[in-house]
């Protein structure tokens, strides 16, 4: 750890002005423009995709590797619960239960 | 604010939800801070970056790469491309957020939780309430884990023994799958999510869910048919 103090509260301080930037953008720039209902349409599914792909991403990998069988395994645990409309206590609750139960058995 | 109370106090099961998420996410906190504290990286650090970037996967990643000595701009800048998908959240959800001096406190509370919450529930008041009610009580209870797990270290020092890594994804993925049933949608969220996991392995976090807009091209090309979310 060679970081000085300095260097490290300046270097949050502007993740956190830059993150806080990017939050506000969208809810400011939405005031300056009426938007036609086709691109709302067009923004939510964009969101949903954004979503989406997150979850795929912190399911399958840790960073740039496939790293895990039972987190995988979790979530579409969960997934299937949640496509058969059950509550959504117990797709997070299986789907962590599941990965935890299968790692006791030595799944990666 | 009151009337987000109340709408909270009437949908027991949006609380509820809500409520479990606050918990899984405290410990994840609580893993964050010890964490942190572990690598030999100061108390303070991880207390001061949850109140003011208030990003989990951001700060794992900031903390990642400068305890392993990299380079602070390098930190800084892999953890802002990890944040650039809160723009096109803020322009979805923007109409929940507020103005004036709300806006600033509602664009903090912006996490994808809140935001997932919030595209959940019929646009209105419900969608304000689970937005905020959601954003509010993580940001509370996602500082506090970190306080504790920073200050006196935790039991918990491995989140994914108890699972606590599938259930980020699968709290999404619950909230989402209301809006994948319109086929449109699914069509848009199936490539996305197959350009970033083709994209995943060779690119810096963040890029790959960025790249995953491109599956928004589907929705262009074939009209929606399903009620709008």
């Amino acid at each position: 750890m060679t970081m000085s103090t300095t260097a490290l509260v300046a270097a949050v301080a502007v993740l956190g002005v830059g993150t806080f930037a990017f939050r506000y953008a969208g809810p400011a720039l939405r005031d300056r423009v009426t938007l036609p209902p086709r691109a709302e349409q067009l923004l939510a599914t964009s969101a949903i995709v954004l979503l989406a792909a997150l979850v795929a991403t912190a399911a399958m990998l840790d960073g740039r590797e496939f790293d895990s069988a039972a987190r995988p395994a979790g979530v579409l645990v969960g997934a299937g619960l949640a496509w058969r409309r059950a509550p959504f206590v117990v797709v997070v609750v299986a789907a962590a239960g599941t990965a935890a139960a299968l790692r006791l058995l030595g799944v990666p | 604010m009151r009337s987000i109370y109340r709408t909270l106090r009437a949908d027991r099961a949006l609380a509820r939800d809500i409520a479990l998420v606050c918990v899984a996410d405290a410990v994840v906190g609580l893993s964050f801070g010890a964490i942190t504290v572990g690598e030999g990286l100061p108390v303070w650090l991880p207390m001061l970056m949850s109140l003011v970037v208030f990003a989990g996967a951001a700060q794992f990643m900031f903390v990642g790469l400068v305890a392993s000595g990299g380079n602070p701009v390098a930190a800084v800048l892999a953890g802002l491309l990890v944040n650039v998908r809160h723009v096109v959240f803020g322009f979805t959800i923007g109409d929940v957020v507020g103005r004036g001096w709300q806006r600033l406190a509602g664009s903090h509370v912006m996490v994808d939780e809140s935001v997932a919450f919030a595209l959940a529930q019929p646009a209105g008041e419900r969608r304000r309430a689970a937005y905020w009610g959601c954003g509010v009580a993580l940001f509370a209870c996602w500082n506090i884990g970190v306080l504790a797990g920073a200050s006196i270290g935790t039991v918990v020092s491995d989140p994914a023994a108890l699972g606590l890594d599938a259930a980020f994804p699968a709290v999404l993925l619950a909230l989402v799958l209301p809006a994948l049933r319109d086929r449109t949608t699914a069509l848009a969220a199936g490539t996305g999510v197959a350009v970033a996991l083709a994209t995943a392995p060779f690119l810096q976090a963040g890029l790959p869910v960025l790249l995953a807009l491109a599956g928004v091209v589907v929705a262009l090309v074939r009209p929606r048919t399903g009620v709008p979310a």
